[in-house]
């Protein structure tokens, strides 16, 4: 290295504003992480305006209509608003009930995954820090909900409290608690020997204030690239779970649902499945390009998770 | 090395025990009597009493837990309430299903998934690698269950031998009616009912073990033994095989072991789209009929296969990688 940049490195470093400015530079200079927000900006400015843009209305049946097959957005010559992607079983417009199926698929997987990420940074956090017995206790709790396929344990729990949108919603946030709580525990391991963590506890801060205020602020970064990720899963779940009737009940429109009722219609009319599907994989690759991006600009260690 | 598997056995156990915990907890608080479900609503109370005892609802929970759990380590997972069978006889009838199909994925996803990524690592940066990368992104991102139903409407419709739904003869039988009395028809119709669903539910490991054999082929074709191997002068495909494939192979052998598991989970929902008559299938048709003994019992059959998996793929990486063990 050169007596140059060596000086330049020496002064960039201690300015806060300038790091800062850098993490922005590295965050929209990396493909994935831009091609990813743009997917999902896209995705919930429509989930935002759902109800303002749907060319037709999304739960009015007309049973002439069923299994319309998709009319494109010009008709001779002419702009086209009438099942731009075809109907569905009842006749309703299938592009319409996409863009409102927006809604649920995200509300779901944004509820959820915000509930796994408050428990499990709670419950990495206590683990991590006090460790000892609480620490045991805890992440073996972990290892037996890791122990069941992710999938098997949402089926499990909602079979139990009865499919609804809520349930739905819970029992996906319990199947991602585990992973989250132990990559925060292994943060805070690392961070509880540092030496700004022991100066507060020279200066007497209080444990809690010490592990919430100090030692998770520096943790967020492996939380949100595992937050991110796990939005992807927990909308896949979502759809998974509706496919099975264990989801979602009407009059919700979720994509899953939409996917199960084409299965029955694959023969006759195809475009049924094949629109939620696209959407379905669409909002995941925004997730996982956002996720793997911020892994790269945040954390290499994370690589294998 | 047999103080690691006698620890990992340890707490196998532990977490097994634990699993047991949370689906008995399931079918406990669940709501709606199992009795009331057998008999149906005019049923006489002293009817309702009598099977109460008899399954011995009628006790404290830590009672019925322990009673279930001394029986399950049995093989007795008790009665299944609608059909009045044995529930381990329900699942191990199914189990060979959801098996056979977990195993197939897998190996389709290894057949195609590596030689793509050993094709896209060594053709870097040509359009077969930009397309099986896509390629490789849309796998990882589509509902498997979904890919499932493309392939019902673009390839089962239009290829007459390939069927839309069921299972054919069980593999086991065919391969072995086929080596002991040259009989291939069960062979094939075994195979032609499988393709497509094992396809299906392949398709995100394809996708994942695609994408880490490139990364990790062209990390280990950047080191130094290979350019010395290419300085010898050693013809260019023979590097790639004989020296940098062995040594790539080494994580995704590893994601193979981490990922048999979410074949299980995902065989679930695949089974529901082909019909495929395995422990998931007996899963979602139980819920819908309340029959919780069914469901409790095949939660915990599959997450002992689960368990016994992992135990396996991590003894099998400390036998060939000693460094594990003293992790």
């Amino acid at each position: 290295m050169s007596a140059t940049s060596v000086r330049a490195a020496a002064a960039a470093t201690p300015q806060e504003p300038r790091a800062r400015n850098s993490t922005w530079r590295k965050l929209l200079r990396n493909r994935n992480v831009v091609v990813g927000s743009v997917l999902i900006l896209l995705l919930v400015l429509t989930a935002a305006v759902a109800p303002w843009i749907t060319p037709m209305d999304p739960l009015r049946q007309n049973i002439w209509e069923s299994y319309t097959a998709p009319q494109g957005f010009f008709v001779d010559g002419a702009f086209n608003t009438q099942y731009v992607l075809g109907a569905d079983e009842l006749g309703r417009d299938l592009l319409s009930r996409l863009i409102m199926g927006t809604r649920v698929s995200l509300l779901v997987a944004l509820i959820a995954t915000a509930i796994s990420l408050a428990g499990g940074v709670i419950l990495g956090a206590i683990a991590g820090y006090v460790g000892g017995l609480v620490d045991n206790v805890i992440m073996r709790v972990m290892d037996v909900l890791l122990a069941l396929p992710g999938i098997l344990l949402a089926i499990a729990i909602v079979a139990t409290f009865g499919p609804s949108i809520v349930n739905v919603m819970l029992a996906i946030a319990v199947v991602r608690i585990p992973a989250m709580a132990r990559v925060v525990r292994s943060e805070v391991l690392a961070l509880r020997e540092e030496e700004f963590v022991e100066a507060s506890r020279a200066l007497g801060i209080s444990p809690m204030r010490i592990l919430f205020r100090h030692i998770l602020l520096n943790a967020w970064a492996p939380a949100l690239v595992i937050a991110t990720l796990g939005m992807g899963t927990a909308i896949v779940a979502e759809a998974s779970l509706s496919f099975l009737g264990l989801g979602t009940q009407p009059p919700q429109i979720s994509w899953g649902r939409m996917l199960s009722v084409g299965r029955e219609a694959i023969r006759s009319a195809p475009h049924v499945t094949l629109y939620p599907g696209l959407a379905i994989t669409f909002t995941v690759l925004g997730f996982s390009l956002l996720g793997d991006g911020l892994r790269d600009v945040f954390d290499r260690r994370l690589a294998d998770t | 090395m047999l103080q690691y598997i006698a620890q990992r056995i340890y707490s196998l156990v532990f977490i097994l025990l634990g699993v047991s915990l949370i689906v008995f907890a399931m079918v406990h608080f669940a709501p709606g009597d199992p009795i009331r479900i057998m008999l149906g609503d005019d049923a006489e109370p002293q009817e309702v009493e009598r099977l109460n005892q008899l399954y011995g609802f009628d006790q404290p929970a830590h009672i019925q837990y322990t009673r279930w759990l001394t029986r399950a380590v049995q093989g007795d997972l008790g009665q299944s309430i609608r059909q009045r069978v044995p529930v381990t006889e329900l699942i191990t009838e199914r189990l060979g299903a959801t098996v056979e199909l977990a195993i197939a994925s897998l190996l389709v996803a290894i057949l195609i998934g590596v030689p793509l990524g050993v094709i896209s690592a060594v053709r870097r940066n040509t359009w077969v690698d930009f397309g099986s990368m896509i390629a490789a992104l849309v796998g990882v991102s589509a509902p498997n269950f979904w890919i499932g139903l493309i392939l019902l409407a673009n390839v089962a419709l239009h290829v007459g031998w390939i069927p839309l739904f069921g299972r054919g003869p069980a593999f086991t039988e065919a391969i072995t009616a086929a080596v002991t009395q040259g009989n291939f028809s069960l062979l094939w119709d075994s195979l032609r009912y499988l393709l497509l669903p094992a396809i299906t539910l392949g398709t995100s490991i394809m996708a994942l073990i695609t994408r880490l054999t490139r990364a990790s082929l062209l990390e280990v074709l950047g080191r130094d033994y290979v350019r010395t191997a290419r300085a010898k002068g050693l013809i260019g495909w023979l590097v790639v095989y004989k020296h940098a494939l062995r040594n790539a192979l080494l994580p995704v052998v590893t994601i193979i072991g981490v990922q048999f598991g979410s074949l299980l989970g995902g065989s679930i929902v695949v089974e529901a789209v082909f019909a495929w008559p395995g422990v998931g299938r007996l899963i979602i048709n139980s819920i819908s009929q309340r029959d919780l003994p069914i469901v409790q019992g095949s939660v915990l059959m599959l997450a002992a296969v689960f368990a016994l998996v992992n135990l396996l793929v991590d003894i099998s990486y400390s036998f060939f990688n000693p460094r594990i063990r003293y992790a």
